[in-house]
């Protein structure tokens, strides 16, 4: 187990690299630069702000130092937010992000695993086709649509929430972002778990727990449950990768200050380090979650051999 | 794969040579049965129609300012029959105009992935060894990009053109085709018939050709259908985010993206095409979902 996860974990610095240079190339391959503003900056000036920033060094130095740097945790000063760090704004964006994101997976896992487990054992019935339905207009219908209904119903015609911003950070500024933010995972995981419940309840050792006379509950929880999950866990990383990206229009739309936000605006304004910054740090985030639920995968699966 | 006539059960009575029945016809045997994966075909079907036609129904033109009707609710007497928005352009010819901006993207940018997955996991399948190795790391290396967030550099920093929008959203779904057909094509490597090209000298690459991608195209099919809605939820992501399709041109997720800014004054605007965005993208999950019960041989 400790040489699987030891591999596993060096097998993703490459990626990792590979996630850098190409985020590095493609914004410096970019036309426009920095400094472009509506007033031509003088050009002395211009050389000199490029050479604080080293961005009058070749490419591959410039590279290096961005690397180099990145392994001590720092993203570099924002162009765009004088004063600021990358590694400032970032520190002040993810935690909103992180509670928002949290939360929709949170919300997602509990909803979609109870509502695929009760439709599962209850196949073909009113209440399975129910969950099924609901379940597929869920994954049909984008947050980036459904957070403008819901806001439409909820806090224009209702009144009952605000529509947007986190105001003094309650619990009532985070309910429709992450509910629209949770809701398409909630449905993909809710006919994952459904699909593969529906298969472990069939299978051998299920009938022999029956067969023993444990009571139904016990069976479900005890013994169906876990190997049920397995493809809900192998989910986790295409879902938390979905959550992030969501999170950015989500963030957008409910003016929500996180980093979904700082890398709309950041792109716009051709703040390099910023948006490198928020790819590295998400793409990071995500490659090191994925590691995670591969190695608790293959802690959950017997099959899975380590090699 | 193709010909399965061993699925068929033998014939009662005097033995008669049977039939081969071709994946195609089982397939939409299972299928003709599944009556939400019709309608829902039906539905697209209906759609495709409509927004290729339904623009030449309505006297307006998309980019056309009706001055005396600026952002009027749905009226049929001025024949705005969904409405107008805040620039007084009619609504009803604007979602059919972006729905035709949708599919085709849907479609195109699909078959873009369609031929690089499939040449992609077709070869490292056929081939093996050290050469699929090193190509299916490349895919695992590729899957762990965030590749929403390249897609939306590269429209900020290469400007928002169509075609650009088609390359880059193709480009990023090929890597779940590519390992379907690869699993597939591993499976089928072994078959006679491969066997027997292998045996008479057929070149490598025609094998892969002409023995190899007809026998997938079953997955391949199931895979289309579930790929074209991704790929206009991606499109409709961007345009959402203002970095897809540009004015006076539109798209599902533009549109949206303009009716969820007036939607306190003029909620038409937001509730037209966002239905007609849902309704598609319900229905090819729909037919997505029915397909792959008619062509997935596991469950029968």
């Amino acid at each position: 187990m400790l040489r699987y996860s030891l591999s596993r974990f060096l097998g993703a610095i490459p990626t990792l690299f590979i996630l850098i240079a190409i985020a590095f190339f493609m914004i410096r391959a970019a036309p426009g630069g920095p400094f472009d503003a509506e007033k031509a900056l003088p050009p002395e000036i211009e050389a000199n702000l490029r050479a604080a920033y080293h961005l009058d060094e070749p490419l591959y130095q410039q590279f290096g130092r961005y690397v180099l740097n990145l392994a001590r945790g720092d993203f570099g000063p924002s162009f765009q937010y004088k004063d600021y760090t990358v590694t400032e704004l970032i520190a002040a964006g993810f935690p909103v992000s992180l509670k928002l994101g949290g939360s929709a997976m949170l919300l997602a896992l509990l909803v979609g695993v109870s509502a695929g487990t009760v439709a599962a054992l209850r196949q073909n019935s009113r209440t399975d086709h129910a969950v099924m339905a609901v379940s597929m207009t869920g994954i049909s219908i984008p947050n980036f649509v459904m957070a403008p209904l819901l806001i439409l119903f909820f806090a224009v015609y209702l009144g009952w929430l605000p529509a947007g911003g986190i105001g003094d950070g309650s619990l009532r500024y985070i309910i429709l972002p992450v509910i629209s933010l949770a809701l398409p995972q909630v449905a993909y995981i809710a006919r994952l778990t459904r699909g593969s419940m529906i298969e472990v309840l069939r299978s051998n050792f299920v009938r022999t727990a029956r067969a023993q006379g444990l009571p139904e509950r016990t069976v479900i929880l005890r013994h169906a449950l876990k190997p049920a999950l397995l493809p809900v866990v192998s989910y986790l990383g295409p879902a938390t990768a979905a959550v992030i990206t969501g999170s950015v229009v989500i963030e957008q739309i409910f003016g929500v200050p996180g980093l979904g936000r700082y890398f709309v605006q950041g792109a716009l304004n051709r703040d390099y380090t910023l948006v490198m910054g928020v790819v590295v740090f998400y793409g990071t985030l995500i490659i090191l979650f994925n590691l995670f639920v591969d190695l608790v995968y293959a802690w959950l699966d017997p099959k899975v051999k380590y090699s | 794969m193709i010909g399965r006539s061993q699925t068929v059960p033998p014939a009662d009575g005097a033995p008669q040579p049977v039939k081969g029945r071709s994946l195609w016809v089982d397939a939409w045997n299972v299928l003709r049965r599944n009556r939400a994966a019709v309608v829902a075909g039906a539905l697209i079907l209906v759609m495709a129609l409509m927004v290729i036609v339904g623009p030449w129904l309505s006297p307006w033109d998309y980019d056309q300012t009706d001055w005396d009707n600026v952002s009027i609710g749905p009226d049929l007497d001025s024949r705005h029959f969904f409405g107008t928005d805040a620039l007084g352009r009619d609504l009803f010819v604007r979602t059919l105009h972006g729905g035709r901006i949708s599919l085709l993207i849907g479609v195109v940018a699909t078959l873009v992935s369609l031929l690089i997955g499939i040449s992609w996991g077709a070869t490292a399948g056929y081939l093996g060894g050290r050469v699929d190795h090193v190509m299916m790391r490349i895919v695992d290396i590729l899957y762990a990009m965030p590749f929403m967030f390249f897609v939306i550099l590269l429209m900020v920093f290469f400007g928002r053109n169509i075609i650009l929008i088609f390359v880059a959203i193709g480009a990023i779904n090929w890597l779940d085709m590519s390992r379907i057909v690869r699993g597939q094509t591993l499976s089928l490597k072994h078959k006679e018939f491969i066997e027997a090209a292998e045996a008479q000298g057929v070149a490598t690459f025609n094998i892969i050709r002409r023995h190899i991608v007809p026998n997938l195209l079953g997955v391949v099919v199931v895979y289309v259908t579930l790929t074209i809605p991704q790929v206009i939820l991606v499109e409709s992501f961007l345009s959402f985010l203002g970095l897809g399709v540009q004015e006076p041109m539109t798209s599902w997720g533009a549109l949206v993206n303009e009716g969820a800014q007036e939607m306190g004054t003029a909620p038409w605007m937001l509730v037209f095409p966002a239905f007609f965005l849902a309704l598609t993208l319900f229905c090819f999950n729909f037919v997505g979902d029915g397909l792959r019960d008619a062509l997935d041989p596991k469950d029968r």
